[in-house]
């Protein structure tokens, strides 16, 4: 297991976010991402939990894009991951953030 | 048609339950994991795969727990087994119109094995204070997992069991028994002896499931709205009287078939006239079929 | 222990009771009380002949016999694992059991069980952990899977669980480990008609084993979580 943490900054609050969004299930090569709002100070804070160990990098990147394509803040993005593909880390984060930003319900 | 054997916990629920009415208690956000995955390098799931909350059925008030498969197997651990055991606990003092549990477990989560044998117990004991205290409990199973172990036994504890031909209902899984016994015992890997053996159209022959319907989550939605009203016309029934009528039907189960050594075997000493053929039925038509041919 | 000296011990006023094969059943005497014994031996599986058969014991008594005690003496491997029980309903069978139990104690039993040799998965689950009270022998062995099939299964490497095992109750095998975590009310050495009868006279007052296993360190979670479901506002 290794726990890592990344924080975002320049995003914007959504105005009435839901309580929470959760997405996915926490099974073999899949993930559960949990939104919530948070009073960060402008800060999107994602926390992850995986089973993959040494994939630092590859989160980094994925979640640069994500951030890129949902620019939010004060925002905190929890994760529990048995090593889901980065083609999934991306479709589940954009189903939660478009589910928490008030777009389609998953 | 939605498939409530595709669908996760939360999908299950979100179908099953009159829209928006599903309140969760103790929800994701509360963080409430396993203690104990973390030291064996296995990953939590905020939830520890259930959700148990207060909802409605076609405006009956309910309480609901549904296990989701996709995490470890729906396996039952400390606080998995604590929050399906506190929701039927919830039932005797908030006393809605009935509880029903959509089942999708292996039994024991064997990571924190003890704790969850004991949590099992702890939740047979609370099923049966629900049902004595004249609440009706009904189960629903068509998951991808099916229903086994622990669960397997809370399941028939209930007052009914709706499962689809897809579920499976028993108590060691067919990959335990081949594991410990042999091949030669139980094939897990042959496919039609499993689902004659442990799924829903056999369950439903025996008696074992009150209800058969299709994978469909409205088709569950159904099934579970008519046995809760009919339920609450008579009310659970645990007395010496109805247990002694379970048993006289359990003994002739032993001795009409207990010789047998397959489902097929079974299903012609029930008059079905082409028993082998009953597999590749639809519901609609094996309902017909075995219509006044069930135990 | 074997079950003839257990029983000797257990009921030094005598008992009658009647072995059939791996079965056994009948009445002991302990203090003045008699005590109906249900129980099993050889560490027997438990099947659906088996687990009927129990049950039957179990409503005969609740019949004939309104309040009398009942000792489950179950030793068991576990469940019967059989591709034709599967077929025949087996958890129904077990479930059935369970049933008959828990009515014999909702109808003013005291339901006791003691666990003198084996009690493995579900053929403890639908006996000893349904009575009001479960106690065991300090050698006797409850576990769920040993540790080399759960290394096995979960794929966690074998000296890992075996390390761990040494600090948590939580899925080593062990009569200690399931006191610790409340399925076990007391281990009873010594004077065994003592704690037999010290046992009868206990109150009952519903699941208290969540409360004990909080108490003793070993489910820190249980107790907590339970009530925060049956309680917290919706």
């Amino acid at each position: 297991m290794e726990t890592l943490s990344f924080e975002y900054r320049g995003g914007r609050s959504v105005a009435s976010p839901p309580p929470s969004v959760l997405v996915g299930v926490v099974g073999s090569g899949n993930l559960e991402v949990l939104v919530e709002p948070a009073p960060l100070g402008g800060i999107c804070r994602v926390e992850i939990q995986t089973a993959a160990v040494g994939f630092g990098t590859t989160w980094q990147a994925v979640l640069d894009d994500v951030f890129a394509r949902h620019p939010l803040a004060d925002v905190r993005i929890s994760i529990n991951d048995v090593g889901a593909t980065p083609a999934v880390v991306s479709l589940r984060l954009d189903q939660a953030l478009d589910a928490f930003a008030g777009g389609f319900q998953p | 048609m939605s498939s409530y054997y595709e669908d996760s916990a939360r999908g299950r629920l979100d179908g099953l339950l009159d829209p928006g009415s599903l309140i969760e208690i103790v929800p994701p956000t509360e963080r409430m994991v396993s203690p104990h995955l973390r030291q064996l390098d296995t990953p939590a799931a905020f939830d520890d795969g259930i959700v148990v909350g207060e909802g409605r059925l076609a405006g009956r008030r309910v309480l609901v727990a549904a296990q989701e498969g996709g995490f470890m197997g729906g396996a039952v651990g400390e606080v998995h087994g604590a929050k399906l055991t506190g929701l039927l606990e919830r039932a005797l003092d908030t006393r809605p119109d009935g509880v029903l549990l959509l089942v999708e477990s292996g039994g024991v989560r064997l990571h924190e094995a003890n704790a969850g044998l004991i949590a099992v117990s702890e939740v047979m004991r609370a099923v049966l204070a629900v049902r004595a205290a004249g609440i009706p409990v009904i189960v629903l199973d068509g998951g991808t997992f099916g229903c086994f172990g622990g669960m397997g036994i809370v399941s028939r504890l209930c007052d009914a069991v709706v499962m689809s031909e897809e579920g499976r209902l028993g108590l060691s899984g067919p990959e335990v028994i081949e594991t410990t016994m042999g091949v030669e015992e139980f094939d897990s890997r042959d496919r039609a002896l499993v689902w004659r053996t442990v799924g829903g159209k056999h369950r439903y022959l025996l008696g074992e499931a009150a209800t058969l319907v299709e994978d469909d989550v409205a088709a569950f939605r159904a099934a579970a709205l008519a046995l809760l009203d009919q339920l609450s016309d008579r009310g659970p029934d645990l007395s010496l009287a109805a247990l002694e009528a379970e048993h006289a039907v359990l003994g002739s189960r032993l001795e009409r078939f207990g010789g047998c050594r397959d489902a097929l075997d079974i299903w012609e000493k029930l008059g079905v006239e082409e028993p082998e053929k009953l597999p590749i039925l639809d519901t609609a038509s094996f309902l017909a079929t075995v219509r006044d041919r069930r135990v | 222990m074997d079950v003839t000296t257990l029983l000797d011990r257990l009921f030094p006023d005598g008992h009658d009771i009647a072995a059939d094969g791996v079965y056994f059943d009948g009445i002991g005497r302990v203090f003045g009380t008699e005590v109906a014994v249900i129980g099993t031996v050889d560490n027997t599986p438990i099947g659906i002949e088996l687990a009927f058969r129990m049950a039957g014991a179990v409503l005969e008594v609740v019949r004939r016999h309104p309040g009398r005690p009942i000792l489950l003496l179950v030793d068991t491997q576990g469940q019967r694992l059989s591709h034709r029980d599967e077929l025949l309903g087996i958890n129904g069978y077990m479930a059935h059991l369970a049933k008959c139990i828990d009515l014999a104690r909702r109808n003013g039993h005291r339901v006791l069980g003691l666990v003198y040799g084996q009690a493995v998965s579900g053929g403890f689950l639908a006996t000893s952990l349904l009575a009001d009270r479960c106690y065991a022998l300090p050698d006797a062995e409850i576990r769920v899977m040993n540790l080399p099939a759960m290394a096995r299964v979960t794929k966690i490497p074998l000296e890992r669980l075996t390390e761990l095992s040494a600090s948590s109750p939580v899925f080593a095998p062990g009569v200690e480990n399931y006191r610790r975590m409340g399925a076990i009310a007391a281990l009873w050495q010594g004077d065994l008609a003592a704690c037999l009868a010290e046992a009868l006279a206990a109150p009952t007052d519903g699941d208290s084993r969540r409360a004990l296993g909080e108490e003793r360190g070993g489910r820190q979670l249980a107790r907590k979580v339970a009530d925060r479901v049956r309680h917290d506002a919706a």
